[in-house]
């Protein structure tokens, strides 16, 4: 049955607000194409996950088990996910706008010869054709682009936390289909040998509430044990600017930005850090920041709710103390 | 046997430039250059300063590709008096309007024609549509194995180790070759300037033209009328937002505010 497929991602025994993302732009779509949603989840074990993709919105779970499945692996998931689109027969593919999911989408859509759309931030249907279109940014989000897919499969990555993550609807149920996928360890082109984490303060920079930034501002690695220990207070988790991870100051992983990662939490507290718009596409879902720079004319103050011309390190210095007594830590 | 590394770069306008120096032209509905320098897309100065450290660490003939129009013969040299060995530029009028895999199709068909490789490299995301398109379709168009952001790469006894930034950190990673790899950014891989000499000998350098005949393309993939998508509008979006400026006579001061303000709002 034509519908919209949502791929299905967890972490630490829960759907990932990815997931719950993409169940939300599944759902606007079905009442704008009176299509069902549906969700692909795979690896082993996973059975628990279907009842909890039906609350959030699935009308089909197809269930896809196989030991190869097990943590993301390319190779495996592309040949898994294109036989499950040759069962459902989808519309539309939504997959979240992550490492897994910028690599995947697009072999995906090569296999379905569907069109691709990459990291969209919205869509809806043309008023003139009453065809599908997406917006996304462009040029480094300076610019908005329309896209209208030409063909009737379309795989689309979202960019992610622009979405407002799907509600839990109790009760919720449907149908759920069982995948026997044809996999074989000599399709893998690629083994994963090892995995770090680098998580400073142990909070992931996607669903922290607070997050302390640095950039090239900082000056050096040393100025990031500073803003570790604010964010340390403040229970929230610590990124950077591009610059700084450039610089090799703080690991990769803790860039966010168009080609890092995106947050939107409550409090974005942006040190020495310009506001180049491939920095603030990443934190535009955020509900307030507060930007700390030298130079009054930077634009980061563009973007700010809340600002302070300023060295970075004595304040904060100053609100390491405060918060410490604010919350009484 | 050295290794064959080919690195695919496009040529953008500075994605760097200011706002203030950016403008979509309301005819093609695409930025209007201005006075704004073309720049290789950062990424895949990355990627081929990659393939550049590769080559002087365990030897390797270094191939530059790209899709463009003729000021991309300027990329191209750059490249070369980076380090590259041979450049390749892509130019044909059939060619302009190609979607992502009308592109990763003509640089799958220069790729082979180019001769054997073992290493493709890319950058994880051009600098002006960042679609993350490009490198995977060409992946799958060769059937070979694909890694997105990447960071360094090791290559030893026909295996290759690379290293891939994840969310929570990073991943090394085995394959086999020939493989692809996007790249992405990080202290090691920093594009390098490149010296007066070099500057000079690659600018005597012959460039070769291939056009979509001598590459044998497929017409039904390459072009306007094989894109399965349009952009239909391209604009600048209109932000209004006010920033309350917090006063003070010390930073002390002010971060105090700020800690009392953010209390206050249940921020903190
Ligand atoms: C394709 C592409 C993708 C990109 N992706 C990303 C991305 O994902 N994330 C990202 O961040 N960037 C990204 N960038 C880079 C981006 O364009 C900027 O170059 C980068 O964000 C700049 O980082 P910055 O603000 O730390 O440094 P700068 O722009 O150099 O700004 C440093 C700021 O610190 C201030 N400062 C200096 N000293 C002090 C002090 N003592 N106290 C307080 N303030 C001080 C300065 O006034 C200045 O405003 C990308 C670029 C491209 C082309
Ligand atoms: N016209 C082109 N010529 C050569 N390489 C390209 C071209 N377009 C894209 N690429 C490569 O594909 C990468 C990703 O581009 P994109 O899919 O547009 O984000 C770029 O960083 C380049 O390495």
């Amino acid at each position: 049955m034509p519908g919209t497929l949502v791929l299905a991602t967890t972490k630490d025994g829960r759907l990932t607000r990815d997931t719950l993302e993409l169940l939300a732009g599944a759902s606007r779509l079905k009442e704008k194409l009176a299509q069902p949603v549906a969700a692909a989840i795979l690896g082993t074990g996973v059975g628990p996950y279907v009842p909890l993709l039906f609350a959030h919105g699935a009308d089909q779970v197809y269930r896809a088990e196989h030991p190869l499945l097990e943590g993301y692996q390319g190779d495996a998931y592309v040949v898994a996910i294109h036989q499950i689109c040759e069962r459902a027969q989808p519309t539309v593919v939504l997959l979240p706008g992550d490492v897994m999911g910028r690599e995947l989408g697009p072999r995906l859509a090569y296999r379905l010869q569907a069109a691709f759309v990459g990291e969209f931030i919205d869509f809806d249907l043309d008023q003139a054709s009453g065809r599908l279109q997406f917006t996304r940014q462009a040029y480094g989000g300076k610019a908005i682009a329309v896209v209208q897919p030409h063909v009737n499969s379309v795989v689309a990555t979202a960019k992610l936390r622009t979405l407002e993550p799907a509600a839990q609807e109790e009760g919720r149920t449907g149908e759920e289909i069982r995948i026997d996928v044809a996999l074989e360890a000599s399709q893998l082109k690629t083994h994963l040998i090892k995995r770090v984490r680098e998580e400073a303060t142990g909070i992931n920079l996607g669903d922290a509430k607070i997050v302390v930034s640095g950039g090239r501002g900082i000056h050096g690695p040393e100025g990031f044990k500073l803003l570790e220990d604010l964010a340390r207070v403040l229970k929230g988790a610590v990124g950077a600017s591009r610059a700084a991870t450039d610089a090799g100051w703080v690991p990769s992983s803790w860039q966010i930005g168009q080609t890092g990662r995106n947050v939107s939490p409550d409090l974005y507290l942006a040190f020495g850090i310009s506001g180049a718009t491939q920095h603030v596409a990443g934190i535009s879902g955020s509900k307030c920041i507060v930007a700390v720079n030298t130079d009054p004319a930077a634009p980061i103050f563009k973007v700010a709710q809340l600002g302070i011309v300023e060295d970075w390190k004595a304040v904060a210095t100053t609100l390491i103390e405060r918060c410490r007594e604010l919350t009484g830590k | 046997m050295p290794l064959n590394i080919v690195v695919c770069i496009k040529q953008i306008i500075d994605p760097e430039t200011p706002m203030s120096q950016f403008a979509i032209d309301p005819r093609t509905k695409r930025q209007a250059p201005g006075n704004n320098p073309l720049v290789i897309s950062p990424y895949d100065a990355n990627a081929l300063e990659v393939a550049i450290q590769l080559k002087e660490k365990q030897g390797a003939k270094v191939t530059a590709i790209s899709v463009g129009g003729a000021t991309t013969t300027t990329a191209l040299r750059s490249a070369l008096s980076m380090g590259a060995d041979e450049a390749i530029l892509v130019n044909d009028p059939f060619l302009a309007g190609s979607d992502q895999r009308g592109i990763a199709h003509a640089l799958a068909k220069t790729i082979c024609k180019a001769g054997a490789y073992d290493l493709i490299l890319t950058g994880c995301e051009s600098g002006d549509w960042a679609d993350r398109a490009v490198p995977a379709f060409l992946a799958e168009e060769l059937e070979i194995g694909y890694v997105g952001y990447v960071t360094r790469i090791e290559v030893r006894d026909g295996q290759v180790i690379v290293r891939r930034v994840v969310e929570d950190g990073y991943e090394l990673i085995e394959a086999k070759i020939p493989f692809l790899a996007a790249i992405s950014s990080d202290e090691t891989n920093t594009a390098r300037y490149a010296k007066l000499r070099d500057i000079m000998t690659a600018a005597k350098k012959m460039i070769p033209v291939w056009k979509a005949a001598d590459l044998g393309l497929d017409p039904e993939r390459i072009g306007l009328g094989a894109a399965r998508a349009a952009i239909t509008d391209v604009y600048i979006p209109v932000k209004e937002s006010k920033c309350e400026m917090i006063e003070g006579n010390t930073p002390e001061e002010k971060a105090a505010t700020l800690a009392a303000k953010l209390r206050e709002l249940k921020l903190i």
